[in-house]
């Protein structure tokens, strides 16, 4: 679901690692020394309704960069599945100012690094630079926000590049495949169950009409987020933030459309058979409140929860499946709330070699039926909240992961209240919210299992 | 509309100076590393930083994969993954409780020529920290169920790493361009090779290796010099002075422009091609790394990316890379498109290197490549583990304590002479070994 798409793809290893840290800092804000605040970030809005957020952090002078438009994936017209991300890759094309492909150009001649990355819910561009070229990009990014230039020219061989990277990116490992049916399959009558890149047949029915329709649709000030992050301050940023995106008129965005899944009972199972696996995994997934959708309230007591059962080598899935019972190389728990629809928690499990998938699949469902019936404890919640507090200090230890963070919960409908609060909404939350939540969850009807399997293995039912 | 005035005028004057000085320039005073010595004498580069109470620790032991006997390949990587499985009297459950409880994290990574351990704790927990990685170092305890599980767990990978035709493709790569020596070798061995290992062969790669002559050290965070000199003590203090010599031989990658197809049924073919590069020591490693820059290395301002992607899409992403090995080195070129277009992408590749050994790059490309390689430098020290790790490399590569000062200099110097000397030496596309994924049309293995 946090699905991202990044522009250049996995071989910048750095933006991978940069993105797996936000992931991780989104979960572990504060310090629990300091009772209040995760980022302490400073804000104020223009003019025009762009809203800017700035975290300090004075250790090199840099600055990472970024601007977030409150459109993704979940906004796709119908046949048009993808469009966001092809604009995505089309925004780096050019204005009457910055010649086609020149943005990175530029950007990389002034010692500074590049990408964007679309999800379901957000688009997000950056730059990390020099704090003294800070101003230059900001002027490059508010202009192609209204300049943007296409010619078929330099937009049809951009589609075959985003054909490349959904068969470099999904339609070679089997493992993305299944991932990508299983949200199909969740996600009925919803827009997270279409993938982010889009479908093949739609992806190559993608106009540079559709593009410049999406782009005049949703890219304004006042449906944006500007986040910058590193050597800098709220004072020193605004007279910048004025003179470049200031200058932008705001202009009528559409509401975003809401879709709902229906209530859905049945179980659903789906099978991937592929001749190039060679050790089969299992996968459930139901659908979860998060931070701004259904019950929010459960949302951090689901994050407990996750820390409980999946909380590194002592969580209670990897301590019975792989270290007790032996039955399984990993085990775990996953559960992102930072969405603006519903979210997802999954359990996993991949069975020690030469394991029967079938008896992993009932082992995992055995500890997910003694966590229903039984409930945690008040002393596996206590040491869980202890943790993720004291861990949450590493989040400020990273120049772009606070840009991140803020960006992704601003993106999704949060408030810098709800981020900063954070470590007492966890501090605050009860045994029995915990196990009300696993109930509530894990304990619905109308899950989605997954099996990844060898071309030859006969399906394993689990029950 | 908007500032597009600006924006020309900046761009115009290709920005090497920003137009409006609204944000100075601070002086970027580098980061200063201190050398610390502990009363046991043990060596630290420290980068002192309270900014965060958080302290990351990075070190490194000589002798990674490629130094495991030719019948225990995977022998250093299944140690790293027992070291913090129970060590001391603490069972694994139990020192995994203790590291979690502290919030603190140690990893243990095996490299071709190194094995790296970190470790990263909230400064208020540090005590507790340094003990644990100690016992990890001098009393890991290989009981014999962790050694199980993490042998499973490895096997699984092994067997796992088949499914990701990049792995596939990597993994037959090196075995090709590197045949008959140890770097030919997956590190994580082979399921038939991890199956044979026993406890005494890790207590054996653990007294063979982790010894004081191995060892390097660097921490950044929130730690003075005087509190970091013991802690240096308890950390390494109970390890070895030295251990035996390590035999890895030298060697020269294969470059007599082998082509190997791997059919596979897939949608793209994945496309490596290799030959020899330049190690870290050679005094033309600056020019190299310009040069690679230029033709590879630099995403979007590079020639590969220009040829293959932005004008014909032929593919998401297409990269050279310098590889230093301590007793090799390598210039790699890995990209992947669809099947259909394998021989079209591959030849435009070999006509890239061979248009760079022949005219080297033009005065427009030195200048930009230097404004990015010198002005992103400082976008490294992005964390506390980030800047340890980089002054670890520092030290591994033996530049000097005044290396990260003198680094930017070293590439202002680079000339276009300096470029065009060593393109020509390095690259030659009738050379490449060359391996090839998929079901590629227009591609043929060699006879």
């Amino acid at each position: 679901m946090s699905d991202s798409l990044l522009r250049l793809g996995i071989k910048r290893g750095c933006l991978v690692a940069a993105f797996a840290l936000t992931l991780a800092t989104t979960a572990l804000p504060p310090s629990p020394a300091v009772a209040k605040g995760v980022y302490f970030p400073e804000s104020f809005t223009l003019a025009n309704g762009l809203q800017v957020v700035v975290v300090t952090n004075r250790r090199v002078p840099v600055v990472s960069h970024m601007l977030w438009y409150k459109v993704g994936g979940y906004d796709c017209p119908p046949t048009k599945s993808g469009i966001a991300h092809f604009l995505e890759h089309l925004m780096f094309k050019g204005t009457p100012s910055v010649g086609p492909g020149d943005f990175s150009k530029i950007v990389a001649r002034n010692g500074g690094r590049d990408n964007a990355f679309t999800s379901f819910d957000y688009t997000a561009y950056f730059q990390n630079v020099a704090r003294d070229r800070l101003e230059l990009v900001m002027g490059m990014e508010a202009d192609r926000m209204v300049n943007l230039r296409l010619t078929d020219a330099l937009v049809y061989p951009e589609r075959d590049v985003v054909m490349e990277e959904r068969r470099q990116r999904t339609d070679d490992l089997p493992g993305d495949r299944l991932s990508e049916q299983l949200e199909a399959t969740v996600f009925v009558n919803h827009p997270y169950g279409t993938p982010v890149i889009g479908w093949e047949h739609e992806i190559k029915g993608l106009t540079r009409e559709d593009a410049e329709a999406f782009y005049r649709t949703w890219y304004a000030p006042n449906n944006a987020i500007l986040v910058v992050s590193g050597d800098i301050d709220a004072a020193e940023l605004r007279p910048l933030a004025e003179k470049t995106y200031g200058a932008i008129p705001a202009r009528a965005v559409p509401e975003r459309l809401r879709f709902e899944v229906p209530a859905l009972t049945a179980e659903r199972r789906i099978i991937l058979h592929d001749s190039e696996i060679r050790e089969p995994s299992v996968v459930r997934e139901v659908l979860a409140p998060s931070y701004t959708h259904g019950d929010s309230d459960q949302a951090y007591a689901l994050e407990v929860l996750t820390e409980i059962m999946s909380g590194g080598p002592t969580g209670r899935l990897n301590r019975s499946l792989v270290v007790d019972q032996r039955i399984a190389v990993s085990a775990g728990l996953s559960y992102n709330p930072t969405t603006r629809g519903a979210a997802t928690l999954e359990v996993q499990a991949t069975p020690v070699p030469g394991g029967e998938i079938g008896k992993t699949e009932l082992a995992l469902t055995a500890e997910i039926d003694t966590l229903l019936k039984d409930g945690v404890t008040d002393e596996e919640v206590a040491t869980a909240k202890k943790r993720m507090l004291a861990a949450a200090v590493y989040a400020r230890d990273s120049l772009q992961g606070p840009a991140y963070a803020i960006g992704m919960a601003l993106a999704t409908g949060r408030t810098i209240d709800d981020i900063e609060s954070w470590p007492d909404r966890i501090a605050a939350v009860t045994t029995t919210a915990v196990n009300a939540a696993a109930r509530a969850v894990l304990g619905a009807q109308g899950g989605v299992t997954g099996q990844l399997l060898p071309a030859d293995a006969t399906t394993a039912k689990g029950e | 509309m908007v500032n597009a005035r600006t924006v020309r005028r900046l761009v115009s004057a290709l920005a090497l100076v920003a137009a409006s000085a609204a944000l100075p320039l601070r002086t970027a005073e580098a980061l200063e590393i201190q050398r610390v010595v502990s009363p046991g004498g043990i060596e630290a580069w420290l980068v002192e930083d309270h900014k965060v109470p958080v302290i990351a620790v990075e070190f490194s032991f000589a002798g990674g994969a490629s130094a495991d006997p030719a019948d225990k390949s995977g022998l250093a990587n299944l140690t790293s993954d027992l070291l913090d499985e129970g060590a001391g009297d603490l069972d694994s459950q139990a020192y995994a409780k203790r590291l979690q409880d502290d919030a603190s994290s140690v990893l243990f990574q095996v490299g071709p020529d190194t094995l790296y351990g970190g470790l990263r704790t909230l400064s208020e927990h540090q005590d507790s920290a340094w003990e644990l990685m100690a016992l990890a170092l001098a009393r890991p305890r290989f009981d014999a169920d962790a050694v199980e599980r993490v042998r499973a767990a490895v096997i699984s990978e092994i067997r796992q790493s088949d499914s990701d035709p990049s792995k596939v493709a990597r993994k037959a790569f090196y075995a090709q361009i590197f045949a008959g020596h140890p770097y030919s070798r997956d590190e994580l061995g082979s399921v038939d090779s991890v199956s044979r290992l026993t406890a005494d062969d890790l207590r054996g790669y653990v007294a063979a290796n982790f010894c004081r002559d191995r060892l390097l050290v660097s921490v950044t965070g929130d730690i003075a010099p005087s509190a970091l000199a013991p802690a240096l003590d308890r950390l390494f203090g109970a390890l070895p002075t030295s251990c035996p010599p390590l035999v890895v031989a030298e060697t020269e990658p294969q470059h007599s422009g082998e082509t190997l197809v791997m059919r596979r049924p897939m949608t793209q073919s994945i496309l490596l091609l290799g030959e020899p590069g330049v190690k870290r020591a050679d005094p033309d490693w600056f020019p190299a790394y310009v040069m690679n820059y230029v033709l590879g290395g630099g995403g979007f301002s590079s020639r590969l990316t220009e040829e293959v992607r932005e004008k014909r899409g032929l593919t998401y992403g297409v990269y050279s890379y310098l590889y230093p090995y301590d007793r090799a080195a390598l210039i790699i070129v890995n990209g992947s498109t669809k099947n259909a277009k394998a021989g079209e992408a591959l030849a435009l590749i070999k006509s890239e290197w061979a248009r760079m050994a022949a005219g080297g790059i033009t005065e427009k490309e030195l200048a930009d490549a230097k404004t990015y390689l010198t002005g992103s430098f400082p976008l490294q020290f992005s964390s506390s583990s980030a800047t340890a790790r980089l002054v670890l490399q520092v030290r591994r590569d033996n530049l000097g304590i005044d290396y990260l000062n003198r680094r930017n200099g070293l590439i202002e110097a680079v000339t276009l002479a300096d470029v065009a000397r060593v393109a020509k030496r390095l690259l030659d596309p009738a050379k490449f070994t060359t391996l090839v994924l998929g079901q590629p049309e227009g591609v043929a293995t060699t006879p």
